[in-house]
């Protein structure tokens, strides 16, 4: 390791990096503005700088950018001399000769990264006399606000935004003192990470809408460590609360999980959590059909009730905690209990699960994702089923960069001349889907083919991998076929990806043959698999493979072998069509539904009980990967909502059940259900329990700055309530106590002297862009590459087109398809209504164009007439067209999850037809559109 | 009035836009722009290396480059419309406003500026009845600054469409805009 001198004193520094990552990870404060640990150095804003010495006798010294300049084995550097400082001092002086004096009135103050770099070099007196520059600012859609007048020109936003996350509608534009960092004109900003602005730009330019018309400062905002439930990818956050409400959503750094980002999902998707829909009493339905709202001890006694004569199912969520669906369980007994998917879903996967488990092929986290040197992905459309998994995509084809770079000797920081030297050459990415991707932009080919021929085109792929190629397939696919396995098996990290998403079990089980025939040949392989929800995988380890699904159920309860039914956070009626789910429970003679949304199933309740949400609970949620994680309350649940947990714990308290007796607080749930299902016993590890102290204090959940009294609550009383204490966790609604040195898991926000912004992460991170002090949070379940393979598998017989037949396919929007994220008010404005999608030559077939209206009913296959019924209408949805040219043949794509196509079952044989009497919809206003225009008000 | 501008949703934007880009826009340029464009591009590796090119070939048609017509290069080029916007704005000599027939570039560097370029341009907004940046109303002329125009030692200079004008004086200022009428008057 060399060793450079610094002002005077040695340190041993880590080879390879440059001289402002090493300055950090010593703990030395060097300013910044451009270098970014996720993206590298360009050495554009100069504030890094130093004096570099040639020897002990140079006297003089030269300045340097610390960002541009590798450490090498006995340099001489100096941060603190004069000629350093000064030019320091004059570049955050350049920098606010246009800078607004607007502080108290910008979104960012108090965590705004200029602020802590002007307040670092002390520069204090502006001696330009010069006006400043104004600027017009754009609208950039419901979530995200522009400032332009704080732009310090650090380059950071278009690096991260294009070069980074791949969009192409933000742009740096004009030149000298005139650059200005938006979109050729005003509209919704299009990249589906376009939010990582907000967190990456040092200044207020890109601020949080939401935010900023319900503003609160950072060190007002109280938070906890919480979990992404956006989608099963488990991303690591930081929402702030105040006043009831979450008022941001936050990156919480993880290494292995989301690094420094999040998706547009996850970090505007938490606008549900204070939606007026939400329950706040339990309601009991009365003779009119109406709710009479009870309080928690009438509701626990009708609960009681209805559970203790026996005869009850129950129905679990693939997004709550482990602890509540295990509870749940145990209630209900484990024959009695489904995991809550739909009957397509749980098949799907059960078989994930299998997959991950038998295979040899490792489970990646998202730095090996990021590191592999080869990529195919079969079936799933990932930007909009894990957003994340395809952020990281983009950055594992710059591999072939990366490659390039070593030949040359480049430091892999070195971004502006390792783009420059690849310009657009990529390691290999191979997507076979049912029709376009957002990623198809870094592919090398995307081909579209029905789901059945993207599972033979994986098998044959498999076989001439193991070298016994099968010569089944048609022409042009062969040679698709014989490039992938060129790229595969000439790679040294391949990675195969697919998932429930295209909504076969061919395809899934088609990746695992693909990868583990890669790793029959000896390479370390990774294998993964996407799950739509954030306890998806959860629930196959908790149930295991053969659980009883919906149907089965409502087979039981016809046969009077249950009387209650109780549901766990599920809208059933996203999980099977009105007319199943209506007879499901109406199988039964009462339903319980323990939820915080009102949503159809809630109102189809005798008992509906208010449920807190993921930040008013506790809670354990197992990612793709298999890794378990806890979630935090950031704040106490108002009203009579409760955790589900506490929920079920009171009831079967109620029931003197024994499997509860010595169960108290959250985490006994927690380790009874780690000692009862062994598929879980690593969940204990995922987090400290809650007698977990920081050096004898707690973890505090607010800043010391914290303003404690407000007029807030004066109109209800002047007396300041007492602040809740959190028997559950280690953390405090408090701002005493320790915020360092903690776990990993236990992070609830990041501060330090000096370091206001978000970028005093590295003052938690052992070294600077590497995983926390505390060490990475959660506990991966799966033991990676320890199976024995997933065994023979029969790839399908190819899809034919028939005429006047359409195979429905599943195609996912990132704001919609999941439950969640159309009922936060930002992303809502977002969210498409329904729609088919064909081919412009079926569409011509069909006399529409796109807008018009397609009928879907059910298709009658030659020979089959599977669940026709002649003489009685067949009609499935009614739904608008969208003409899409990469459709495969033979394919319709329908929106998953959006409004409308509750009917439609992915795989479906259907028969469209032009719907009569269609309005075509007119373009839209969007809410926030109408209080600020272009350019209109901002913060 | 913000009120009334209809603003279509993300999905419909980017479906819109891709739209009118498949239909209308190749439309928008003339043949000639088009086969001078296609020439350029067969020259470079990529299509969007030919990104200044085809803008100047634009401007030569047109005087300037409309929101429209670069919507239309970038489809042509394969690139998005901000990236292209990126090229045009930063190069000063593409014109992303109307300009006049001829367009003053009158040099305010270093060398011009020892020399005098303050009372010369006072002089030439005088006579033209414009300031910089500004067209004359008969649209004749547009006076915009420049920095350098690397014939410093005949400095003060100025251009006027495509003809250089060295040690220029306000004499020859006169001489030049002398026939016309200035703003207004
Ligand atoms: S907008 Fe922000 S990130 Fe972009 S250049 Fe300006 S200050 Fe930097
Ligand atoms: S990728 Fe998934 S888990 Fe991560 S922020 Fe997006 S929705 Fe949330
Ligand atoms: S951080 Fe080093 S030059 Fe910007
Ligand atoms: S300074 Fe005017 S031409 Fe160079």
């Amino acid at each position: 390791m060399p060793v450079i001198q610094v002002d005077g004193q040695e340190y041993e520094v880590e080879a390879g990096k440059n001289l402002l990552e090493a300055c950090l990870s010593l703990g030395l404060d060097l300013p910044y503005f451009c270098w970014h640990p996720a993206m590298g150095s360009i050495g554009a804003c100069r504030q890094c700088a130093v004096v570099q010495y040639l020897n002990a006798e140079d006297e003089r010294g030269r300045i340097v950018m610390g960002c541009m300049t590798p450490v090498t084995d006995g340099a001489i550097f100096s941060l603190s001399g004069d000629k350093a400082r000064g030019f320091r001092q004059a570049i955050v002086e350049s920098l606010m000769l246009n800078h607004p004096h607007d502080c108290p009135v910008c979104a960012e103050g108090g965590e705004c990264h200029l602020q802590d770099m002007t307040v670092m070099v002390g520069h204090r007196d502006r001696h330009y006399r010069g006006r400043k520059n104004t600027h017009r600012n754009q609208y950039l859609g419901p979530l995200i606000n522009h400032e332009m007048n704080r732009c310090i020109t650090c380059y950071r936003c278009t690096r991260y935004y294009r070069d980074y996350a791949g969009g192409t509608d933000l742009a740096a534009l004009a030149s000298r003192d005139h650059v200005y960092f938006g979109r050729h004109s005003d509209g919704v900003l299009q990249s589906e990470f376009a939010g990582n602005l907000l967190e990456v730009c040092p200044t207020g330019v890109f601020t949080d809408k939401s935010l900023v018309h319900n503003y609160t400062r950072k060190w007002d905002l109280q938070s906890a460590p919480s979990v992404c439930v956006g989608c099963a990818m488990g991303c690591n956050t930081l929402p702030g609360e105040r006043y009831g409400k979450i008022k941001r959503v936050h990156n919480r750094f993880n290494a292995e999980v989301n690094g420094y980002f999040l998706c547009d999902r996850g970090r505007f998707g938490a606008g549900f959590v204070h939606d007026e829909r939400r329950l706040q009493y339990p309601g009991l339905r009365n003779n009119d059909g109406r709710y009479d709202a009870i309080n928690h001890h009438e509701a626990l006694q009708y609960m009681d009730r209805a559970c203790a004569p026996g005869k009850v199912a129950g129905i679990g969520s693939p997004r709550a905690s482990v602890e509540a669906n295990f509870l749940l369980r145990t209630l209900v007994g484990e024959e009695n209990f489904a995991p809550g998917f739909s009957d397509a879903e749980q098949p799907l996967v059960e078989l994930v699960l299998r997959l991950q488990q038998d295979s040899r092929a490792l489970v990646p986290d998202i730095t090996t994702i990021e590191s592999a040197d080869a990529v195919l992905i079969l079936g799933e459309d990932l930007t909009n089923t894990a957003p994340r998994i395809a952020l990281a995509l983009r950055q594992s084809v710059r591999n072939k960069a990366y490659e390039m770079a070593a030949e040359l000797r480049l430091e892999t920081w070195q971004d502006g001349a390792i783009r420059n030297l690849a310009q657009d050459q990529r390691s290999p990415l191979y997507i076979a889907a049912v029709a376009d991707t957002p990623l198809d932009d870094v592919a090398t080919n995307r081909i579209s083919l029905a789901p059945d021929d993207i599972a033979r085109l994986g098998n044959a792929i498999a076989a001439n991998i193991a070298g016994q190629p099968n010569a089944d397939l048609e022409q042009p696919l062969q040679e698709q076929v014989e490039m992938i396995t060129t790229a595969l098996a000439g790679a040294q990290r391949p990675l195969v990806l697919s998932g429930t998403g295209c909504g076969s079990t061919a395809v899934l089980a088609a990746a695992g043959q693909v990868a583990d025939a890669l790793c029959g040949n000896g390479v370390p392989a990774m294998l993964c698999l996407a799950v739509p929800e954030a306890n998806s995988l959860g629930q196959a380890l908790l149930t295991g493979c053969d659980a009883p699904g919906l149907a089965q159920l409502q087979q039981r309860a016809a046969s009077g072998e249950f009387d209650t039914l109780v549901v766990l956070e599920n809208d059933l009626y996203r999980r099977g069509s009105s007319a199943q789910i209506d007879q499901l429970l109406g199988a039964f003679q009462q339903v319980l539904v323990l939820d915080g949304l009102d949503n159809q199933t809630t109102s189809s309740a005798t008992l509906a009980l208010p449920a807190a949400s993921f930040a008013e609970s506790n809670g354990t949620l197992i990612s793709l990967e298999g890794r378990a994680q806890h979630h935090y309350p950031v704040f106490q649940p108002h009203a009579e909502r409760r955790p589900s947990w506490t929920w079920l714990l009171a009831c079967m308290k109620e029931m003197q059940r024994e499997e509860v007796r010595s169960l108290h607080h959250f985490d006994d749930i927690t380790r009874a259900c780690a000692a009862t299902i062994p598929a879980l016993a690593g969940i204990t590890a995922a987090a400290p329990d809650h007698h977990f102290r920081n050096a004898g204090v707690r973890i505090p959940r607010q800043t010391h700055r914290y303003s404690g009294r407000t007029a807030m609550r004066a109109d209800i009383s002047v007396h300041e309530p007492r602040q809740p204490v959190d028997e559950e966790s280690p953390l405090a609604f408090s701002m005493e106590g320790l915020n360092r040195d903690q776990p990993g898991a236990l992070l609830p926000y990041v501060w330090a002297p000096g370091w206001n912004s978000n970028q005093s992460l590295h003052k938690f991170q052992a070294e600077v862009g590497g995983p926390l002090k505390g060490g990475t949070a959660g506990a991966r379940l799966l033991q990676s590459g320890i199976g024995a393979g997933p065994g023979t598998f029969t790839a399908p017989a190819p899809f034919k087109a028939e005429p006047g037949r359409w195979q429905l396919v599943p195609r996912q929007r990132i704001f919609g398809s999941d439950e969640l994220s159309a009922l936060s008010p930002g992303l809502a404005e977002l969210v498409q209504p329904g729609f088919i999608e064909i081919c412009a030559a079926d569409a011509q077939l069909l006399g529409v164009t796109e807008g018009d209206g397609l009928v879907v009913t059910k298709g009658i296959t030659k020979g089959a007439t599977e669940g026709v019924t002649t003489g009685v209408d067949n009609t499935l949805a009614t739904l608008e067209a969208r003409i899409n040219d990469s459709m495969a043949v033979g394919c319709a794509g329908f929106s998953v999850g959006l409004a409308g196509v509750q009917n439609l079952r992915p795989l479906a044989p259907v028969s469209l037809r032009r719907a009569e009497g269609w309005q075509r919809r007119s373009p839209e206003l969007i809410g926030s559109d109408r209080d600020a225009g272009p350019g209109g008000t901002h913060v | 009035m913000s009120d009334l501008i209809p603003i279509v949703s993300v999905a419909e934007a980017a479906l819109s836009e891709e739209k009118a880009a498949l239909s209308g826009l190749n439309a928008v340029l003339s043949e000639a722009e088009l086969t001078a464009i296609d020439r350029e591009i067969s020259h470079v590796p990529y299509r969007s290396a030919a990104a200044i090119d085809a803008l100047k070939i634009v401007q030569s048609h047109r005087g300037w480059v409309s929101d429209e017509n670069l919507r239309a290069i970038a489809h042509h080029l394969e690139m998005s419309a901000a990236e292209l916007e990126g090229i045009a704005t930063f190069y000063n000599l593409i014109f992303r406003r109307p300009v006049g027939n001829k367009v003053i570039l009158l040099c305010n560097s270093i060398s011009c500026w020892i020399k005098g370029c303050d009372n010369l341009q006072k002089k030439v907004s005088e006579q033209l009845g414009v300031d910089l940046g500004q067209t004359t109303p008969d649209n004749r002329y547009t006076l915009l600054p420049v920095t350098c125009l690397g014939a410093c030692d005949k400095a003060p200079v100025m251009m006027v469409g495509d003809d250089l004008h060295e040690d220029v004086t306000e004499q020859a200022v006169q001489t030049l805009f002398g026939d016309h009428g200035g703003g207004g008057e």
